[in-house]
């Protein structure tokens, strides 16, 4: 009983606050409330024995959305909180899409004859997953750590100014080529 | 609390996040938006894990969704970076060109 008032106060309020990102005056306070959707999701992982995912998506976001902050005032040179915000195309048909899935997800969620439930979760439901990551599934943790090192290498050569091979203003010509140039490479 | 309970939950919750990612101009507001739709995606594979097969894969799924947003953010911010360095805006519509 208590974990099903839980948990639909937690889906209300995930739902909620995460209608509200899209409905908010300004960046900064919808990054708090995607924090606070994502906060609840978490909240509802731990009703669900989920100790560990639960706790770790909780900490990541609210780690992400301290980031957002701050790529949001590095791009938009101000204070976000005091910035009025209603940048939006297509609302209409954006919302006529939206509304389409999910009355069909909806649809297929009470229409589809769902398995009974098999089997029970382990007693200690943090070491059975930490016994899969290092033994029968290690192999996923493997591809993932890789897919992570490729995604910092190429988030870094997106974002340096020079991009790998150095300024394109440059041109072809390197640093040391363009210092034997009296005319300064070209420039 | 209930399978399809949740099931729903989580269709509003992806289709909140899909609503903000096709009509937002901003790249960051695209991004809340699929962060959001990601988030009814951990919702959704948690509860099928509760409701279907407590087995330690379905919790090897979800850290894998969990990596996919770290992903996404990650390269999504770059993009918007370099979008941001090169056309002096953070805004989609300064960048159909890229559509192909």
């Amino acid at each position: 009983m208590f974990t099903s008032i839980a948990f639909w106060l937690l889906a209300v309020i995930a739902v909620v606050s995460g209608a509200a990102v899209f409905r908010v005056d300004s960046m900064a306070r919808a990054t708090y409330a995607l924090a606070v959707s994502f906060v609840a999701v978490g909240a509802i992982l731990l009703l669900f024995d989920l100790d560990y995912v639960g706790v770790i998506t909780i900490l990541m976001m609210m780690m992400e959305m301290a980031i957002m902050g701050v790529f949001m005032i590095m791009f938009m040179g101000m204070n976000p909180a005091l910035m009025p915000m209603d940048m939006v195309h297509s609302k209409k048909a954006s919302a006529a899409v939206s509304l389409s899935v999910f009355v069909m997800l909806s649809a297929l969620a009470l229409l589809i004859p769902w398995p009974s439930r098999r089997g029970s979760p382990d007693g200690d439901v943090t070491a059975a997953l930490g016994e899969a990551l290092m033994e029968s599934k290690m192999l996923v943790m493997l591809v993932i750590s890789s897919i992570l090192f490729a995604t910092i290498v190429a988030s870094l050569v997106l974002a340096n100014p020079g991009g790998r091979y150095g300024q394109a203003s440059d041109g072809a010509i390197g640093g040391k080529q363009r210092a034997r140039h009296p005319d300064g490479g070209g420039k | 609390m209930t399978l399809e309970g949740v099931l729903i939950v989580v269709a509003a919750l992806f289709c909140v996040g899909l609503y903000g990612a096709l009509s937002q101009q901003a790249i960051v507001m695209v991004m809340m938006g699929l962060e959001l739709m990601l988030n009814g995606v951990i919702l959704a594979v948690a509860a099928f894990w509760w409701f279907l097969a407590p087995a330690p894969e379905g919790q090897v799924l979800l850290l894998v969704v969990i990596a996919a947003m770290t992903v996404e953010m990650a390269m999504g911010f770059a993009v918007a970076t370099l979008v941001h360095r090169s056309r002096g805006s953070d805004m989609t519509d300064m960048a159909g060109d890229l559509s192909g």
